[in-house]
């Protein structure tokens, strides 16, 4: 991962002295959106991770406990590495396709969701009312639609470990998860934002940072599923997943051949 | 962490199937590998990362000018950020990624981060691992209680 520090490197650094909210925040703050918008999306927030809690039991045995856990320590430790993308912005890892791809949608939305209530809580990172937009969008939205993405790429990850087809599809559900997490800011700005910039300004802000954003988080989604899949492939949700598939069909395959040759018996 | 690991579940893989009961060895220096890697990039690699605010913070931020007032940081202009309230716990003792009164304390609050949240995520999975062991006691013994009735019936 340290193949960032080495590229375009930001302006000088600050002054330490700050006490401005806008210093070291890589969440949304409160205030952004009003307060009926914020308490709309926390209960969207609770009702989307009750159902992760509620599925994620089907993925969790004793095995996976212990690896779901160090994957939201992981995301929490490469989302404080932010990465240049233009003259004085930078971006970080969301995590939620890395996090699906490794443990599952629904046990990854709640490594994110965890990652977000300690920042927010010990950390002061991400506004405590405006946890309910950070872990829609970030947890949920992210979380899902790179999940959605790296299911319709499963039949190009081949192999034990996945080969290459593993890697191209955690960086494309990755950067396809990111555009849609600012895609959530977008429209909770949309709906509530405080401010008069306009909607189209934002959007097309959002959406362009988030593109270059969306490829280091690609790059390092399919470094670190890639390292781990080479490792571990048995801890790799998404392979386990293309093998179940794999073999359903093949005994589908068995059993239609089976029902042609009875068919010719008769 | 990957080359070593390649090695082993290579050399290992080729005469035992993965999660056989021997890999337990093998599968916990994997885990514990993997903690190493998040501790030493947020206790390390962390003072790396551009300070430069993010793509959302750079969003809010447009149409004002970050200035320095008394040694601190007010904006000006006319942008989102300026409705963003304090946070509520800003005086907490791990506000900004920073342990209070240690200078340069990045990588100390990025370390307890990572163990706060490997603690958090275990406990939660734990719990919902258990209830599911419970769930499936449970519906394994209705199975039972079925199939014991149906065989009566028969």
């Amino acid at each position: 991962m340290n193949v960032w520090t080495g590229i375009g490197r930001g302006p000088s650094v600050p002054s330490m002295t700050s006490t401005t909210s806008t210093t070291l925040a890589m969440h949304m703050s409160d205030g952004i959106v009003n307060a009926p918008v914020s308490f709309a999306f926390a209960v969207i927030a609770v009702v989307g991770l009750t159902g992760c809690c509620w599925r994620a039991r089907a993925d969790l045995d004793e095995r996976a406990v212990p690896m779901a856990g160090l994957v939201a320590a992981f995301i929490f430790a490469v989302q404080m590495i932010n990465f240049p993308i233009l003259p004085g912005v930078s971006g970080h890892l969301l995590g939620g396709a890395l996090a699906a791809i490794l443990v599952g949608p629904y046990v990854g939305a709640l490594c994110i969701a965890i990652v977000l209530v300690v920042q927010a809580l010990l950390f002061a990172d991400g506004g405590v009312s405006a946890l309910g937009t950070n872990i829609t969008n970030m947890a949920l939205v992210s979380t899902f639609a790179g999940f959605l993405v790296a299911m319709a790429g499963r039949r190009f990850v081949a192999g034990r470990s996945g080969g290459r087809g593993l890697t191209v599809v955690s960086f494309t559900a990755a950067l396809i998860g990111t555009v849609c997490a600012a895609t959530g800011f977008v429209i909770e700005y949309a709906i509530g934002g405080a401010g008069d910039s306009s909607l189209a300004t934002v959007a097309g802000y959002m959406w362009g940072t988030h593109a270059l954003i969306g490829i280091g988080e690609g790059l390092i989604t399919a470094v670190t599923v890639t390292a781990v899949a080479n490792a571990r492939p048995d801890l790799v949700y998404l392979l386990r997943r293309t093998r179940d598939a794999g073999q359903s069909t093949e005994s589908g395959q068995e059993r239609v051949q089976a029902a042609g040759s009875e068919g010719v018996r008769a | 962490m990957s080359i070593t690991d390649n090695a082993a579940a290579q050399s290992v893989g080729a005469d035992a199937p993965a999660g056989a009961g021997g890999s337990w060895v093998r599968r916990h220096i994997f885990l514990l590998s993997f903690g190493m890697v998040a501790l030493v990039i947020a206790g390390v690699l962390s003072y790396a990362a551009s300070s430069s605010p993010d793509g959302l913070d750079s969003a809010t931020m447009r149409g004002c000018e970050t200035v320095e007032i008394d040694g601190g940081e007010a904006l000006r202009g006319n942008c989102i950020a300026q409705h963003a309230d304090d946070h509520v716990l800003a005086s907490s003792p791990l506000a900004d990624y920073s342990v209070s009164g240690l200078g340069n304390s990045g990588g100390i609050a990025g370390v307890i981060g990572v163990g706060v949240t490997v603690l958090v995520a275990v406990g939660l999975f734990w719990l919902l691992a258990r209830s599911r062991s419970d769930l499936s006691a449970r519906s394994r013994s209705d199975l039972l209680a079925r199939s014991r009735r149906d065989g009566t019936e028969h």
